[in-house]
């Protein structure tokens, strides 16, 4: 639509109004000439808009409002009563060298080296198992659909089966690599402790990485068989052909993959309160859990309010300076 | 196109972010309760028994009655412990909750707190027989001191010393131990520095509360409190970080708990006892529990928690928490006529016999106490505790963020401990200094 058109379809809305309102005998109302141009697909839109702002938007806004304010167990009750503060609850997260914001900052790194290792993982594990599918071979469908079952089952009850696999007396990854292999001299803590975050990042890929898989495997479909024969006629062998054919096709998915999983995994607040509860150890403190037990669990939701809003600017400027990125990238290869 | 998906991936990246954010509007918070729906209560009760089915097939027919004589229809939802306080909280800040419900006794300051809940003034205490009827105590624990307290008490439990009869007989122990030091000598004749396959005491390592409950004992035995006068956390005095430290000692330098107990938290420690794995616990009516795992009754006794001198008493003698349920209004309520007649229901004296009964706990009404149910060997020692021996855990308002901050500090003090690294005065400390920090916003 360009700005020429608008003005004279001003008045078309204009009468398409009085028709409406004129001619209500039984009819159907028209719909105005301009809506019925243009405006259809923003009409199918608005209810999802309507939707998203009441499930995200409002709640977000709400959010940024308390991040302001004392908001503490005396006022729960009664929000409106709770003081303003300013940037009080902001200056004691961000305050390094005081408890609160010297754990935040500890909590940020382990969530940093837990989202680093778990989405690449996760997208190398998924984007091998993708590219070795591509061959026909029996039993490829059953495999296929094999891969896919962590992703199909229910969050909560996974965790808790995983949970059960970690304790150290009784589960089956001590009975596995103390009992009958013997690696290590004794049973080995998982829930507790140091070991606590491995046990973390563990069940994170095994969560996530069948969905690389299904994105990785979707994408493939896509690249025409020709180029893989052309180059085998080459003399392309197989390592060169990912190299110089299937990586650079994927190139587009992966980079809306690759940031997808680095946001659900930065703010995985399932898998470590099902395996950990309400204090999760030192060395497994995600973000999402220590926001959780600044606000939930200590009731002061002003501070947890504050922290979320923190992890929201801190995720938004990782998107916009990934996104400035792989799309320049992408400007200069498309050329 | 490359605008749109930019677009689209901000859209994802806050999305994820508001459930982080977000909880809830308070909206409808203006003044107390109506009658406006006399006819229905909705009440949520904690989980006392085995089970969340065992308590409902408890309380139904119990519901049942007090629907007979009243013609109100009580809708029951039993609440599991672990989403007890979160559902509270929510119910709370959205104004939307049951009209009665079941609060742990230490959390009754913490809740008082937020203006939730109806407070018991004279008025509404005559409306179900007056204040005298229940044990002082008991109603001591229903809300910081000088207020109405914020809720009723209910059922009444204190700790005692579980001990498997065979496991002592077989090691050659005549008698329950009364003070600490007999108790480490006993655990340690039957773990043998864990070269037996058995243990002497059980703990739950992972759960907060449990932490926090023997650590407030100790505390007292140590004469330190985790409060000051003025409800300032004092976590670090000499005398609570023994306390703290004799706790955790157990396992780490006495070497009668199991390591495997730092991250129980789901009552792994009453079957571990159940199964004859471990000689001795220390829990708050286990006789249910037990009972349910397929023990009989004679297989294990019940004594009072050690303490220093071997008589409990008040102050240094202190041998454990007054722990109990206490039974609340909920001030937003639209039938509060009905509300109160249904706790006037559940604490009456019949329906007192009845449910303490059920749930192996000491009726807090003077009158129920007098059946002779309650004087059975086990509920015996559970009932004089509390006349002489227990103490409510701090009624301030940050009771509950110090659930969190000191249980949590020793739940990483266990980690070390089965981990094989030293806990050492020093290292007490410093947890208990960062659980402190945490507390002052």
């Amino acid at each position: 639509m360009t700005a020429t058109e608008t003005p004279s379809q001003v008045p078309q809305a204009a009468g398409g109004d009085v028709l409406t309102s004129g001619g209500a005998r039984g009819r159907l109302p028209r719909i105005p000439d301009r809506i019925r141009r243009g405006g259809l697909p923003y009409l199918l839109l608005l209810p999802a808009l309507v939707l998203e702002l009441l499930i995200h938007i409002v709640p977000m806004i709400i959010g940024i409002v308390m991040s302001f304010r004392g908001l503490t167990q005396f006022f729960i009750r009664n929000w409106s009563d709770a003081p303003w503060t300013g940037l009080h609850n902001f200056k004691v997260a961000v305050d390094f060298n005081a408890p609160i914001g010297e754990a935040l900052l500890h909590s940020f790194y382990v969530t940093l080296a837990f989202t680093a290792l778990a989405v690449s993982i996760s997208w190398l594990i998924g984007t091998v198992a993708a590219v070795l599918m591509q061959e026909n071979f029996r039993g490829r469908g059953v495999l296929r659909t094999v891969f896919l079952i962590p992703y199909a089952l229910p969050a909560y009850a996974a965790i808790i089966t995983w949970a059960f696999m970690f304790q150290r007396d009784n589960g089956l990854v001590n009975h596995v690599l103390h009992d009958q292999l013997g690696i290590t001299d004794k049973p080995s803590f998982w829930l507790i402790g140091d070991n606590s975050f491995y046990a973390l990042v563990i069940v994170a890929i095994w969560k996530s990485w069948p969905f690389a898989f299904l994105m990785v495997m979707a994408a493939l479909q896509n690249i025409p068989r020709e180029l893989y024969e052309a180059a085998s006629i080459d003399g392309a062998g197989m390592w060169q052909q990912i190299r110089k054919i299937t990586l650079p096709s994927l190139r587009s998915v992966n980079q809306v993959l690759v940031l997808v999983l680095f946001l659900w995994t930065f703010n995985d607040f399932n898998t470590p309160y099902v395996l950990f509860g309400k204090s999760a150890p030192e060395a497994a403190d995600l973000m999402s859990i220590h926001i959780y037990q600044s606000s939930f669990v200590t009731w002061n939701f002003g501070s947890g309010a504050a922290m979320s809003v923190l992890l929201l600017l801190f995720l938004l400027l990782v998107t916009a300076v990934y996104l400035f990125f792989t799309s320049r990238g992408r400007k200069t290869s498309d050329v | 196109m490359r605008r749109i998906r930019a677009a689209a991936a901000v859209v994802i990246a806050v999305s994820t972010l508001a459930g982080a954010t977000a909880c809830g509007g308070g909206s409808d918070t203006s003044g107390g309760g109506s009658n406006d729906s006399p006819k229905t209560l909705t009440y949520w009760a904690s989980n006392q028994g085995p089970n969340i089915a065992a308590d409902k097939k408890i309380l139904t027919p119990e519901l049942k009655k007090f629907e007979k004589q009243t013609g109100i229809k009580v809708k029951l939802e039993v609440v599991p412990w672990a989403d007890l306080l979160n559902r509270i909280l929510a119910a709370t800040s959205s104004g939307q909750g049951p009209d009665v419900l079941n609060i742990g006794n230490t959390w009754s300051a913490s809740l008082q707190a937020t203006g939730a809940l109806l407070p018991w003034d004279k008025a509404n205490f005559d409306a179900i027989g007056g204040r005298d009827r229940f044990v002082d105590a008991a109603v001591g624990s229903a809300g910081a001191a000088g207020k109405d307290p914020s809720a009723v008490p209910l059922y009444s439990l204190s700790y005692a010393l579980y001990y498997n009869k065979k496991m002592f007989a077989d090691a050659g122990i005549a008698k329950p131990p009364a003070t600490w030091d007999e108790l480490v000598a006993d655990g340690q004749k039957i773990s043998k520095n864990g070269t037996s396959g058995k243990w002497g005491l059980g703990a739950e390592g992972g759960n907060l509360s449990e932490n926090i409950h023997h650590a407030f004992v100790l505390g007292k035995q140590h004469g330190a409190d985790f409060f000051d006068g003025s409800g300032k956390p004092t976590f670090t005095s000499p005398g609570a970080v023994a306390a703290v430290k004799q706790y955790v000692d157990f396992m780490a330098k006495d070497k009668i708990i199991a390591p495997g107990n730092a991250e129980y938290a789901q009552n792994q420690s009453l079957s571990d006892f159940s199964k004859g794995k471990t000689a001795m616990v220390l829990w708050q009516a286990a006789a249910t529990t037990f009972a349910s795992q397929g023990m009989k009754p004679e297989d294990w006794g019940a004594a009072p928690v050690p303490v220093e001198s071997g008589t409990p008493g008040q102050g240094k003698g202190t041998n454990s928490m007054v722990a109990g349920i206490n039974m609340a209004v909920f001030k937003n309520t639209r039938n509060t006529k009905g509300a109160l007649n249904f706790v006037k229901f559940m604490t009456s004296d019949d329906e007192q016999k009845i449910l303490n009964k059920s749930y192996g706990a000491i009726p807090p009404v003077k009158a129920a106490q007098q059946d002779p149910a309650f004087s059975a060997p086990d509920l015996k020692v559970l009932k004089d505790t509390l006349s002489t021996s227990a103490a409510p855990l701090p009624q301030v308002a940050s009771e509950s963020q110090f659930e969190t901050t000191v249980g949590t500090a020793i739940k990483e003090l266990w980690a070390d401990a089965a981990a094989g690294r030293a806990v050492t005065t020093e290292s007490v400390k410093a947890k208990l200094t960062k659980a402190q920090q945490q507390m002052t916003q």
